[in-house]
């Protein structure tokens, strides 16, 4: 029998119309959505920033004048590199790292006890109450959190009346409002691929180390965390990617003198005006958090096919 | 190795909210034997499992292991290791890993575990395999995995939750023989659950048969098969043809049922004695293999006169499927001793039975297989 292309068995498989569909589906979608914008963000991000009327002329030529800025500053820069960029940046990767860490901590009970631990009814409650909170939109998530943690908030109420702080605590110059507020944003994201990854653990493995006298924590280090591998690098990757790429949680709950590297983009994008710029810094971002999801994910020897289960 | 000791089972009642999985089960296995739970599906048997491993707690009544209470001790603390249906080995582990996990737990070092694993493995001949993954093992060697995992936890007592079921039979009939050696070699108490009888009845020492949460019967295989204490046991445990009746007389142990097939003399069965009385229902049983053509004195209450309606020829043996005219259908099985023309569908004939290999039990629920 000769061989068929993907093509047509794909289009034999899925009958013409869907099939015909799916492929035109995907493709827009790669292609119109993600590749041109992206490859477009390239080229801006390597032209120089010049007035309307000198574009397309001699003057605009390709230049890593852009990416050399983040990493130098301007010209004459006294440090020798930008420390504030580059400062910015440094600690928005660090702190969207301990969001994702302790968004990880958070929900692996979590995800545990509603793949493994609730039954029936209760499972069903705990998923409802899970995703309830996630009709508020962003914004007016953020504001709660701000409002629960300002200076009068709920939080700082409590513990003077109680008397346990003299002065209200300032949650939102320390960050934690932030931490906080992007923690509890991606709960969902977290929750849902480690429940998967720990539904699909046989039961009898976790009662099998037990049976042969294995402690409950050694049950989770030795049995469900390698298990849950994959769920645990799929929920890790996207809280980290989305924690370092929010803008709207820093915009509201930052601290006034702690900038996240996404404030700097847009700053550049609508405030300077400087799309080559503001193109560079987002690539920056993109590259970086990729080659960091890549190297945790070769160091934890999880391989990227394995998310996807 | 530690040696095996005894489990005794106290008035064990275990309910799950309405549910009584296990009823006032009072069972004592002595040390180092070899005992089965033989039931059904949903009998309990399983429960009973879990209750002595201590996943289960019991609603009320206790175990005793070593005579010793058991109560609230989890499966991590109690003398047992449970090897389960599935086997639940661990995937992400080689099998040498799998083997020394209960080591690892007890905080045992790496090369001392190894040397371990490495002599179990020399146990179950799976000498040098200990660096592979399980999934690279064949069903009977993962079974064997499993033992040796079970057996480095250095139990007194050992729990099989029907581990050969998902074997194919030449496979299952093997590692029966080699579950039998190991468990004289370690001389451990093993503690068997099947709903498999020729399991039962070729590996254990005694078998407790099981219906509905009720212990039925316990006894050595022989005494389960022949001797059995319920319709239930009986119609269970190995082919049995039952013909229901009433009991017309009852003399020195033999009692004379009147069934549809007309009076039938059988022998009473032993833990039937005393329950049995004249004028109530009963079932008289007989096995396929105690029924023959031609038995030398044979009376008409020991004789049933049908048409064979079936034949299947097996090699060693041949049965035969015979009606009654009442309707009552029986099975008849006759060991190949080179007869020649034996009886052709149509035909009748009268299929005798020695009084002493029939049993008259009274009535009761059946088994609800077939």
């Amino acid at each position: 029998m000769a061989k068929r292309s993907w093509l047509g068995g794909f289009l034999d498989r899925n009958g013409q119309a869907l099939g015909l569909y799916i492929l035109l589906a995907v493709s827009f979608w790669l292609l119109f959505l993600i590749i041109l914008p992206q490859l477009a963000m390239i080229d801006f991000s390597l032209r120089h920033d010049l007035p309307a009327a000198q574009q397309g002329g001699p003057q605009d030529v390709w230049t890593f004048e852009n990416y050399r800025h983040f990493i130098f500053g301007l010209p004459g820069n006294p440090d020798g590199w930008n420390r504030l960029d580059v400062g910015v940046f440094g600690r928005t990767i660090v702190a969207a790292a301990f969001v994702t860490i302790l968004n990880l901590v958070i929900c692996y009970p979590v995800a545990y006890y509603l793949a493994q631990v609730a039954r029936g009814r209760q499972a069903r409650v705990m998923a409802v109450a899970l995703v309830v909170p996630y009709w508020v939109n962003e914004i007016l998530r953020a504001f709660a959190f701000r409002i629960i943690f300002g200076a009068t908030g709920v939080i700082n109420s409590t513990l003077l009346t109680l008397g346990i702080i003299d002065l209200p605590i300032d949650f939102i110059r320390a960050d934690i409002a932030l931490y906080a507020g992007l923690g509890y944003a991606y709960v969902l994201l977290m929750v849902f691929p480690l429940y998967n990854a720990i539904e699909s653990l046989d039961r009898n493995q976790i009662e099998a180390a037990r049976d042969l006298g294995a402690p409950w924590w050694r049950i989770h280090t030795r049995i469900v965390l390698p298990f849950a591998k994959p769920g645990i690098t799929s929920g890790c990757t996207m809280v980290f990617m989305l924690a370092a790429g929010a803008l709207a949680a820093p915009q509201i709950l930052g601290g006034p003198s702690n900038l996240w590297f996404t404030q700097l983009i847009y700053g550049q994008f609508f405030e300077s005006v400087n799309w080559p710029r503001g193109a560079a810094y987002a690539i920056i971002l993109l590259v970086a958090c990729t080659l960091l999801v890549l190297l945790v994910m070769r160091l934890f020897k999880v391989r990227l096919g394995e998310i996807g289960k | 190795m530690a040696g095996g000791v005894s489990v005794e089972l106290d008035r064990l009642l275990v309910q799950f909210d309405e549910f009584v999985a296990v009823r006032d089960a009072n069972v004592r296995i002595e040390p180092g034997e070899f005992f089965s739970f033989l039931g059904p599906s949903g009998c309990g048997k399983t429960t009973i499992l879990r209750t002595i491993s201590g996943f289960l707690e019991p609603t009320s009544g206790a175990v005793r292991i070593d005579g010793k209470d058991m109560a609230f001790i989890g499966p991590n603390k109690r003398p047992t290791a449970l090897i389960f249906q599935n086997l639940a080995l661990f995937p992400l582990m080689t099998v040498w890993e799998n083997i020394a996990f209960a080591l690892e737990m007890k905080g045992v070092g790496a090369a001392d575990r190894r040397k371990h694993a490495d002599e179990l493995l020399a146990l179950i001949a799976l000498d040098g395999q200990g660096d592979k993954y399980v999934h690279e093992l064949s069903g009977g060697q993962k079974q064997r995995v499993a033992i040796a995992r079970a057996l480095c936890a250095e139990p007194s007592v050992l729990l099989l939750d029907e581990p050969l079921s998902a074997l194919d039979l030449k496979l299952r009939q093997h590692m029966r023989t080699e579950l039998r050696t190991i468990q004289r070699r370690v001389g451990l108490t093993f503690i068997y659950i099947t709903h498999d009888q020729g399991e039962a009845l070729t590996m254990s020492d005694h078998v407790a048969v099981m219906r509905e949460g009720v212990i039925e019967q316990i006894g050595d295989g022989r005494t389960i098969y022949d001797d059995p204490a319920t319709a239930f046991v009986a119609s269970f445990v190995g082919e049995n043809n039952a013909l229901p009746g009433r009991v017309a007389e009852i003399r020195d142990g033999v009692a004379l049922v009147d069934t549809s097939v007309g009076r039938l003399r059988a022998r009473i069965a032993t833990a039937a004695r005393d329950r049995l009385r004249t004028d109530e229902e009963a079932i008289v049983f007989i096995r396929p293999e105690a029924l023959d053509l031609d038995i030398a004195g044979a009376s008409a209450e020991t004789t049933i006169q049908a048409t064979v309606i079936g034949e299947e020829f097996e090699g060693p043996n041949m049965h035969l499927q015979l009606r009654h005219d009442g309707g009552a259908e029986l099975r008849v099985s006759l060991v190949n001793k080179g007869r020649t023309g034996t009886a052709s569908i149509g035909s009748s004939l009268a299929a005798a039975f020695d009084p002493m290999k029939a049993v008259a039990l009274p009535s009761g629920a059946l088994s609800a297989e077939e």
